[in-house]
């Protein structure tokens, strides 16, 4: 690869760093409330306020502390919280981590000099929205104000996306989307004429039985679903983990099938053939409510134990035995559907196969199997109504990805770079809270589109690595330091959370909503913001259903009633929001699309010889890159290890703790080295390295250098068909003991 | 008053929020802890495999080796069973971290030996000690074992348990749930 000439990252004055706290070094900085006091306070004589996490996107609703002195000293759990139930997570405890975090970004920098320069200025905000503004007039001027895209994530993510809309540009995508759930979201539609959202409406809390397929709940911290899983154990119920690697969940399950990578559709089928052929289905649900039974019925008539067993490596009487226990708790099972599922690009027929599953157990809108969520329906502060946009991002999705339910990042990037001479160009990047480098598999290709824009402009908490490609960088403020628009989620009890400030945001960052406003502002769509503050805005919707902005910072979480019912009253006429208003085990949508009515298995590619396949994952106190620098994260797993089985380490002369760098298969080296950790937890074809390590700005004092990312040996990508989602999995490494000469 | 604690291995998933709980509640610096997770495997690939965690911190021995080589005092045993340290009438000797068995116990960069209180700041409210407070799978439970109807005693009558270095006669208050 060559050199990156554009690249930079940005100098960040000292200024601010609280240096003179530092006792030790080597431990980097102690806030100030940690100096010298033995006794810790008791909770009465601190000071709370109501937030809603930020760290993740489960945004648990809790309780900000501070002392007198007006330190925040720790973040709870709300217990009025169905998302929490009063609990945060390893990182949402440590949450209060990302507003002490000395390296954040301070304040706005405009790169100076010809663009792809080396330097950054400080400036002002004034300053930096002028710049913005110029450029973007220009941008709109030659190209339109559609090749303005927006990439953005996380709870700032709507402030900017409501921006775009106002300005008169729908080209936008959140990389969450396609990188992550898409492909379970439409699998679900295609079936059941919903999709799951988030919270994921399984009912594990009161499941007999859970089925997770490369789920690794206790691992990926999705808070709710924890708790439901402990809960359900608590209660003797039988967890079954299909995963190549003995994840956490296999630790607390009564089967684990260590599947070969790449098989799972075939094990699905051949569940599918169980549960038909061996009469467990649940007839009368599928009588009742299904469409298509002997379409399905004909189509895994040879999808038997034995044919899956060849497939997959797994014992064909496990895979049967497997099936009964479902069958056996059925209708309350749930076969979890994930979330991450960009897997081998064709991700939305399995999840199709997971949907079709869960349908012949009876489990969707059961208890303990699916329940049905609901929100609050919270009126939006009115505004006048949008611009129409010559072209969106449907325009240059929906010919190719005919399911696709929301901007594909990759796709905006095929329409950024030089090579790209169509009418639907993309010339300015504004990027929100995101680490596209990260998060987008293909790196190489990612920076040359980045390289091809007249402007690129990032707000972020961190000096991520993206920043350090930016044009104009605009500092956020934590979720500790501001407001947002409320938490208006899904879930068993409609319910509407707030996060407000406990404290002024620190240096010269600012809240997400007031960045976006000032920008509107400057680009002449007053008329869109008639409000000063976005307290206005939140004590107007929640006036609209019957309570205040003063009221919610009292609680913080607010309950209201159920209008609809939980679960589906039995022998109840329920219709589906489908074609046929019945479950589609034949999908009438997909077969008028042009794919595969039902789910069918295809071969994936394989390892070369001496390569293993890369298998990436989640450590539980971390949430991906974000929160790898955050000082109490950090210090519970500071690094990434590659996991090998031990047959692979003697294979190759691997020690514990050696150092090692990993090469895929297009010759792509990591750029730092990892250390192995010998296990038997890992297939011997596979080696597991859990993502958002690695980091390669060097702003990023504590996560810097350490271990490697998994993103930068994914060159491979798989698109899903459907849907655009990008699988991921398809990559493979060999293991290298030298340090490899730098790449050309 | 009896305290104690059990760790149910049959839901830890070893995430470390008690040990981030922790740090936030009592002020622990960076670089050190009170409280820690450990990962245990045994058997081999793929059908004997077996894995658990165990949130470890200090067992709050009766017979606490700490407190019996401290030369001044310091390390004591409160109400309750609480084993605490009073950091103004400490040394820094170590002798207590040497004689603990369990690895429980550091030194504190502002000079005198620290460790797991049970939060007794908050026991004495009535609340739970924090990394009990946050555990998001609720494998941690806290009570009091003179009281028979404690979820602690409870669980202690109902569950298969062990604790660690048993041989060292310590008479330790962390159990661990099979």
């Amino acid at each position: 690869m060559k050199e990156i000439t554009r690249r930079d990252f940005i100098k960040i004055t000292s200024a601010g760093v609280v240096g003179a706290a530092i006792s030790k070094p080597v431990f980097g900085f102690i806030p100030p409330f940690l100096k010298k006091d033995h006794n810790p306070p008791l909770e009465s004589e601190l000071i709370k306020t109501p937030t809603v996490c930020d760290i993740c996107f489960w945004k648990c609703a809790g309780w900000v502390w501070k002392d007198k002195k007006g330190n925040i000293v720790k973040v709870t759990g709300n217990e009025l919280d169905p998302h929490s139930n009063g609990r945060l997570c390893p990182r949402g405890t440590g949450g209060l981590g990302a507003y002490y975090d000395p390296d954040r970004l301070k304040r706005p920098l405009i790169r100076v000099g010809k663009p792809g320069s080396q330097k950054f200025k400080e400036a002002t905000w004034d300053e930096a929205f002028d710049y913005i503004a110029e450029k973007m007039k220009q941008i709109e001027q030659k190209y339109g104000r559609e090749a303005m895209a927006l990439f953005y994530h996380g709870t700032t993510g709507p402030h900017f996306e409501y921006l775009w809309e106002a300005y008169g540009s729908q080209t936008y995508a959140e990389p969450a989307i396609a990188q992550c759930l898409v492909t379970r979201e439409v699998g679900f539609i295609a079936t059941y004429g919903q999709g799951l959202s988030s919270p994921e409406p399984t009912d594990v809390r009161n499941t007999k039985c859970l089925v997770l397929i490369g789920n690794h709940i206790g691992e990926n911290m999705h808070n709710g679903h924890v708790q439901d899983m402990s809960h359900a154990i608590d209660h003797g119920a039988t967890v079954i983990t299909v995963d190549p690697r003995f994840s956490t969940a296999a630790a607390h399950s009564k089967y684990w099938l260590p599947i070969k990578p790449g098989t799972d559709i075939a094990l699905l089928l051949a569940w599918m053939h169980v549960l038909i052929y061996d009469n467990l289905y649940n007839k009368e649900y599928v009588d009742k409510y299904t469409y298509g039974f002997d379409y399905l019925k004909g189509h895994v008539r040879n999808f038997t134990p034995q044919w899956a067993s060849t497939i997959t490596t797994l014992d064909p009487n496990l895979i049967r035995k497997t099936a009964h226990e479902m069958a056996k708790a059925a209708p309350s099972v749930v076969i979890h559907p994930g979330r991450h599922t960009a897997w081998y690009g064709d991700d939305t027929q399995r999840e199709r196969a997971i949907a079709i599953l869960n349908a012949l157990l009876g489990a969707w809108g059961k208890r303990g199997g699916f329940y049905f969520s609901e929100k609050v329906s919270l009126p939006q502060f009115p505004h006048p109504p949008f611009q129409e946009p010559r072209w969106s991002w449907r325009t240059i999705t929906t010919d190719k990805y005919k399911y696709a339910i929301a901007g594909v990042t990759n796709v905006l990037i095929d329409h950024s770079l030089p090579e790209y001479d169509g009418p639907y160009k993309v010339k300015g990047w504004f990027v929100v809270a995101t680490n596209l480098i990260q998060s987008i598999p293909d790196q190489e290709k990612t920076i040359r589109a980045l390289q091809n824009q007249d402007l690129v402009v990032v707000v972020d908490i961190l000096p991520s690595e993206i920043t350090g490609y930016a044009d104009v960088i605009l500092p956020e403020a934590t979720y500790l330091e501001r407001y947002d628009l409320l938490r208006n989620s899904r879930h068993r009890v409609p319910n509407i959370a707030l996060r407000m400030p406990a404290v002024e945001p620190k240096y010269e960052s600012k809240p997400g909503w007031w960045i976006a406003r000032e920008l509107g502002i400057r680009l002449g769509l007053e008329k869109y913001y008639p409000w000063k503050d976005i307290k206005e805005v939140l004590d107007w919707q929640l006036r609209q259903v019957g309570s205040s902005l003063e009221e919610l910072k009292k609680v913080g979480v607010k309950h209201f009633e159920r209008k609809t019912p939980l679960y589906i009253p039995d022998g109840y006429d329920w219709p589906f929001p489908t074609n046929t208003g019945k479950i589609e085990l034949y999908s009438t949508d997909l077969v008028a699309m042009g794919y595969d009515p039902m789910p069918v298995y295809k071969k994936h590619d394989e390892p070369p010889a001496g390569f293993y396949r890369l298998i990436y994952g989640r450590v539980p106190m971390h949430s991906f890159g974000r929160t790898t620098n955050n000082p109490y994260l950090h210090e519970l797993r500071p690094e990434n290890h590659v996991w090998v089985h031990p047959k692979v380490a003697k294979l190759l002369g691997l020690e514990n703790g050696q150092e090692v760098w990993l090469e895929n298969q297009d010759g792509k080296v990591s750029t730092f080295s990892v250390k192995v950790r010998i296990t038997e937890r890992i297939r011997p074809d596979s080696v597991y390295l859990p993502h958002g390590f690695g980091q390669k700005s060097k702003q990023l004092r504590k996560a810097y250098a350490r271990g490697v990312l998994d993103n930068e040996l994914i060159t491979k990508v798989k698109i899903d068909p459907i849907t655009g989602s990008t699988g991921m999995r398809s990559n493979f490494v060999r293991i290298l003991t030298q340090k490899p000469n730098k790449q050309s | 008053m009896r305290y104690a604690m059990a760790v149910d291995t049959r839901k830890c998933v070893g995430c470390a929020d008690c040990v981030v709980a922790c740090q936030t509640e009592n002020n622990v610096p960076f670089g050190y802890a009170r409280d820690w997770i450990v990962e245990i495997v045994n058997g081999s690939y793929p059908d004997t495999l077996k894995v658990h965690f165990e949130s470890r911190r200090c067992h709050h021995c009766d017979d606490a080796p700490c407190v019996r080589v401290c030369p001044t005092g310091a390390s004591h045993i409160v109400e309750g069973g609480i084993v605490k340290v009073t950091p103004e009438e400490c040394i820094g000797c170590g002798a207590c971290i040497e004689a603990c068995p369990y690895g429980a116990r550091y030194f504190h960069p502002d000079g005198y030996v620290d460790k797991c209180t049970f939060c007794d700041h908050r026991v004495k409210n009535g609340q739970d000690p924090a990394c009990v407070s946050v555990c998001p799978t609720y494998c941690l439970i806290f009570g009091d074992l003179d009281d028979e109807n404690s979820p602690i005693s409870k669980v202690l009558r109902e569950r298969e348990y062990y604790t660690l270095a048993p041989d060292a006669g310590t008479k330790p208050n962390l159990y661990f749930l099979k």
